[in-house]
Formats: structure tokens, sequence, C-alpha cells
């Protein structure tokens, strides 16, 4: 592929909704303070449910609107907020030598995983996926056919979820 | 989207999974950390749709209603949802006990159990 | 629809559709603000704000015609809400230190883009090139994912205001918010569920039908079905938590008592709290009207059926009506809006607040299990009404479904009896006091 055939209008939006993802990235980690990464992280989520419909997965990104960006980030800034009440000034990190080491192992670790991954994929351009895909419909229909014993145990698992949250919130059980 | 290849997608999906590897190494705020494994798992979902829209499992054949074909990437990210939202209660709970019983919440005093 | 409309790029298009519906709602917000102050003072005996822009014409002047010298023309104060926008645009702005001058300053615009980006999927009229905005196949999803986008704006106002009660004031209209998304999710279910589609146009047309399955001249509007009527109930409480109005203003009534979420904000970013706040009430009584009411349509009758099967003259008017209730649709639409919008000042009007516990609970305790068994209702009766009406006829679908209903309303009423009996807490004993009379002089 060459350079010319890459700079259609469809690449300038995945370039402009990537870059806003990759920078809330980089500002979960950088920020010192946890409401700002808190926040950068709900970018990232806001724009990664945009490149799901880039890839006509319009139900997955909409639940991903509704459960991350809506709950669970929500619930993350509750959390952040009621530590911040108490009165705990004192999570500043300051530099530490370790910083650099986990950086280079995770260049390391992106560029082995890069190499391995990357190079064979770097010829398919076509989206061979059925119409349809991704609509509510075909999404629902799996669930409820080949897919029901995963679905019923996931309700199970965040039933466990909901029991151990609130078992771990009372004061006195 | 037509005209983009599919190393676009899975190259933003290992930035944002190094990114996130690199945070859990990095920070000592528990909540910190449990946002990058959050971001770990975003990024794995990005994969997942990527794949099953670019290199889709099984195409239909004749008359297999799509649902049947080719949804298990999709599915798969449902999952990873769902256990998502159930790891980050149950999780922040812990967080907010111990930080209720110790009042603090740097990981790197948190070695009671160390040998 | 014009040719030279569907001509244009896809782009033009989708921004005519956007601009259409988001200057008429920018345009009513005013309307709305002196409604409410109009309508809430005549249901508590006063009259309201009619004084502004009640223009006393010059007596002497010649440039007045004859007819108008010293007399006033009073204008029902209809220029009110211009007037608060001018106070509170030379109104000072206080900044105070706030923690995050970036959040600070961000905050009330969080707070102003889900209530206009929830009305990207509704539909105003069954013009199909020119609304929705976006008919995709997640209709009503879209409007959960943007009401639950709400809750970001009230969270960083509280939090970037550098004050523990405004924190926690914050914290407390968000848990509010959140916890009323559910049942609202539940109750959209279930017409869902009647529905088979996400859409809201199909929805719309899905209420087009027959009533009840029987009757052909008439709309079955959800809420004249059992279920959607349960329905419609929880999603109007839940409607009214979720645009933080009375009686569920807790936020706002913290500004009286403690500090509410918005008590850092002064002058134009107050007002454009407010006038967030105005346009999801607009949005979210549009979509009641889409889900539960029909729509854009005018009364619940088939004009078309009845222009096909009556006597020659009732057949012109409802032809004529059908005509009208085509090209008039927004205009129905606006009306069914401004009925819910009344409604709402009125709930305003006549309960008191809810306590922070008692809105909780009922969120969690009363909407949310009503709603999961209106829910389960609602999957039984398409399955029996299916079944029986593959066997007899439609009419005999819908009375087997009310007999599902009974069966299923008793049950749930005993079921109700036993938990509360079983969770009831013991009686106090009451204790009077005897008065002693120890001379014998009280004669009652």
């Amino acid at each position: 592929m060459n350079t010319s055939e890459l700079l259609t209008p469809n690449m300038g939006v995945f370039a402009l909704l990537g870059g806003i993802a990759a920078f809330g990235a980089v500002g979960v980690v950088a920020f010192n303070n946890a409401t700002r990464s808190a926040l950068c992280l709900v970018l990232t989520f806001f724009t990664l449910a945009f490149l799901y419909f880039t890839l006509t997965a319009e139900m997955i990104g909409i639940l991903q609107i509704v459960v991350y960006t809506g709950a669970i980030m929500v619930l993350f800034l509750f959390v952040i907020m009621l530590l911040n009440l108490g009165a705990l000034k004192s999570l500043f990190e300051d530099r530490d030598p370790k910083m650099l080491i986990g950086g280079v192992l995770g260049l390391g670790m992106a560029a082995l995983l890069g190499s391995q991954v990357l190079a064979p994929m770097a010829k398919v351009t076509q989206m061979r996926a059925p119409e349809g895909i991704g609509s509510p419909q075909s999404v629902g229909y799996s669930l409820f056919s080949t897919y029901l014993y995963p679905f019923e145990i996931a309700s199970v698992l965040l039933l466990l979820g909901i029991v151990g949250s609130i078992l771990l919130a009372k004061r006195r059980i | 989207m037509a005209g983009v290849p599919l190393v676009a997608y899975l190259a933003l999906g290992l930035f944002l999974f190094s990114v996130g590897v690199v945070g859990v190494i990095i920070r000592r705020n528990p909540i910190v950390i449990f946002m990058c494994i959050e971001l770990m798992l975003n990024a794995v979902n990005l994969t997942f749709l990527a794949f099953a829209k670019y290199m889709p499992s099984k195409l239909p054949t004749g008359t297999t209603p799509v649902a049947e074909a080719s949804m298990s990437g999709q599915v798969m990210v449902i999952f990873v949802m769902a256990v998502a939202a159930a790891e980050v209660a149950v999780g922040l709970g812990i967080i907010m006990a111990i930080f209720r019983l110790r009042k603090e919440i740097d990981i790197d005093e948190m070695n009671l159990l160390r040998g | 629809m014009a040719q030279w409309f569907l001509d244009l790029h896809p782009a033009w298009q989708a921004l005519v559709r956007v601009l259409l519906f988001l200057l008429p709602v920018l345009m009513l917000v005013p309307g709305l603000i002196w409604w409410e102050r109009r309508l809430l003072s005549w249901m508590q005996d006063r009259i309201g704000p009619n004084r502004v822009a009640t223009i006393t014409w010059s007596k002497t002047s010649k440039m007045v015609p004859g007819f108008l010298r010293g007399k006033k023309t009073k204008l029902f104060g209809l220029l009110q809400p211009i007037a608060d926008g001018v106070k509170l645009f030379f109104k000072e702005d206080v900044t105070p230190s706030a923690s995050d001058r970036f959040l600070y300053f961000v905050a009330p615009g969080i707070a102003l883009f889900p209530a206009f980006a929830l009305g990207g999927t509704l539909p105003w009229a069954p013009w199909r090139s020119l609304t929705p905005i976006a008919d995709v196949n997640i209709g009503i999803l879209y409007v959960l994912a943007i009401s639950s986008l709400g809750v970001y704006g009230v969270v960083l106002a509280g939090y970037s205001g550098n004050n523990k009660y405004s924190l926690m004031g914050g914290l407390r209209a968000s848990a509010q918010l959140i916890s009323y998304e559910l049942a609202m999710g539940m109750s959209l279910a279930c017409i869902v569920l009647a529905t088979g589609s996400l859409k809201m146009t199909d929805m719309i047309k899905a209420q087009e039908g027959a009533f009840w399955g029987a009757l052909p001249w008439a709309q079955n509007w959800f809420v004249f079905t059992p279920y959607g009527f349960v329905a419609m109930v929880v999603f109007m409480i839940c409607m009214v938590a979720e645009t933080n109005r009375a009686p569920f203003d807790l936020p706002e009534a913290e500004n009286e008592l403690i500090a509410g979420y918005h008590t850092e904000y002064s002058s134009m970013k107050f007002a454009v709290f407010f006038m967030g706040e105005y346009a999801a009430m607009f949005v979210f009584s549009g979509v009641l009207a889409s889900v539960f009411f029909g729509g854009y349509n005018m009364a619940p009758f088939n004009w078309d059926y009845i222009a096909q099967n009556a006597p020659p003259f009732w057949a012109g008017v409802a032809g004529f009506l059908g005509k009208m209730n085509y090209w008039l649709a927004p205009l129905w639409f606006i009306g069914k809006i401004a009925f819910f919008i009344s409604v709402y000042i009125w709930i305003r009007a006549t309960l008191p607040r809810l306590r922070y516990d008692q809105l909780m609970s009922l969120g969690w305790k009363s909407l949310l299990p009503l709603a999961t068994f209106n829910f389960i209702i609602v999957a039984a009766w398409i399955l029996v009404n299916r079944l029986v009406t593959e066997q007899r006829s439609p009419l005999a679908g819908t009375i087997a479904g009310f007999g599902l209903w009974v069966v299923a309303g008793i049950l749930a009423y005993s079921i109700w009896r036993i938990v509360k009996r079983a969770s009831a807490e013991p009686e106090l004993e009451v204790r009077t006091i005897k008065m002693v009379d120890p001379v014998g002089e009280a004669t009652v």
C-alpha cells in the first residue's frame, strides 16, 4: 500500500479518533491527579465507542457508552472523590527511577507483540463481515441461541458482584 | 471503515494495551492501577471487534442467518464488558475497605503478606 | 419530499436536520421558562410575571397613532425570560479559587451537551428525510446512553467548586440520576419488547395499529394497554427524577440548606445549567410522547380506515383530518410536549420535596421491582397473545392477555402483602397519659 492510497477521508476520521483515544490513554498514566486521570479515561472510552461505530458494531458501541462511560467511570469518579474527602492529599507520586524501567519494559513488550502480530496482518484491508452484523437483532439472537449458557453464567457472575460489593461496603455484617 | 487497513486498528489496540501495562507498573495509586486495567480490557475489546469485522470466523453459507455465522467476536466483547463491570464493583469495594482500615492507599505500603 | 433536498450530499442533509431540531428547541426554551413561571403562579393562586414589556404609549408624541396615545399594551410578561437573561448577563461573574480551573469552566458545557444531544433519534414528524436526525437501529438505547452522560456535568460541577458541601451535593445528585436510569431503562425495555424493535419510528408505527388488536378504527397507543400504562407511569416518574425537577430536586434545595452542586456558579454559567435543565425536560417529554402517546399523531384514530369504511360525510371529514394529521404533525408533537411540560409544572406545584433516603428507596425498592415485574408480564402477554391469536382471533388474544394481567396483579399484590407483613417493624406500644384529678374539679 502506498502512502497516497492511505490518505482517504475514512483514514482521516480514524486518525482523529485514534489520536484522541491515544492521547486520553497517555493522560491516564501521566496525570498525577486521580480525577484528571479518570476524566482522560472517560474521553478514551467515549472515543472508543465512536471507533466501534466505524466498525459497524453499533450495539457494542452504544453499550460501551451506557456501561463503561455511563456507569463504570461514574463509579470510579465516586470512589476518587469520596477518598479525597478523607483529606488525603498525600497521593502525590514523585518521580522514581522505576518509572524509566517500567517504560522500557512496556516498549519492549509492545515491540515484541507488534512484530509478531502486525506483520502477518499487514495485507488485510477488506472488511469481510456480512451485512447486518452488529445490529441489535443479530447480537440479541446470538446471545439467546448460540451463547445462551455464557449469558446465564454472566448474569450469575453479575449477581455475585452485587452481593460481594454490598458485603464489602457494609460496616457491620 | 472501508479504506482503513486492519493493522491500523490493531496498532491502536496495541498502543492502548501497552500504555495500560506501563500504567500498572508505574503508578502507585490503586485506583489509577484499576483504571489502567480497564484500559487494557478496552484495548482487547477493540482488537476483538476489529478481527470480527475484518476476518470473521465463519462466513454465512446459503440460508444461515447472519446471527449464527460470525458473531463470536461481538459476543466476546459483551462478556468482557460484563466481567469488567463486576470486577470494578468488587475491586473498588476492596479499595474502600482497605482505605477505611489504613487511611492511606499507597500500593507500596500494602506489604502485609510479604514473607 | 423535494428532490433537490435528496440530491444534496448526506452531510448537508444531516446539517439541515440538526438545525431543524436544534433551532426550535433553542427558541422554545425561553417560552418554557415563561410558561413555567406563569402556570406555577396560577396554581399557587397568584398572577406571576406580567409586567415586563408592558408598553405605555406616550400621551403627547406625534409618532404614536391616535388610538394608542396614553394607553397601555400588555404583552403578558412574555419578555420576562429576556429580562432574566439580561440580568444574568450583567451579573458579576464570581470565579472562586477553584480546585481545577479547566473543569470549572467546562462543567456547564458538559451539562448542556446531553440535554440537546438526546434528540438525535427523536422523530418529530412522519417525513422520513427530515426527521429523525439519525434513524439508527439502536434508537431508544441512544436516549439511555446520552442520559447516562448527563451525570458527568453534575459530578464535575460539584467537584470543581473546591468545597466539601458542593462535592457531597454533586455526589448525591449523581447517585439519584444513576438510580433512576435503571427503572427508566426497564420501562423502555417493556415497550421495546412489545414493539420488537429499538427504533422510535418503529414504535410510532406499531402504535398506529389496531386498538388492542381488535378495533381497527382506533390507534393502539401504548398508554392504553395495561403494561404500557404501568411503563408510562414508571417512565414519567423517572423522567422527573432524571431532570432534577421537583419533587426530586434535592440538588437545588441544597442551595437553601447547605450548598448544592451549582453553588459556585454565577451569571452565565448558572444560566447554562438551567438552559440544560429545560432543554432536557423538553426532549424527555418528546421521548415520552413518541414512545407511549403515539408521537406526532393528532388523536388515537386511524383516519385512513375511517375514510374507507364510513358513510360519505364522515369519510370526507376523516380524509381531511388524516391530511391534517400528516401535514401538521410537528404541531401535534409540540402540543403533546407542551402538555407534558404542564404536567411537570403541575407536579412541581403540588408535591413536596422528597428526602434523600425516601428518594433512593423509591427508585430501588419500588420502581425497579415494578418495572421488572411489568417486563415479565409483557413477555408473558406477548406469548399468550400470539398463541391465542393463532388459535382464535385477535380479540380473543387480547382478552387472554387481560386475563393474564388480572392473575399477575393478584399474584403481585399477594406477594407484596406477604413481604410487607414479614418485614414490618414491631408495633410500638401506645401509651396515653391519664390526668389524675385529685380534687375532682374536671367536668369533661
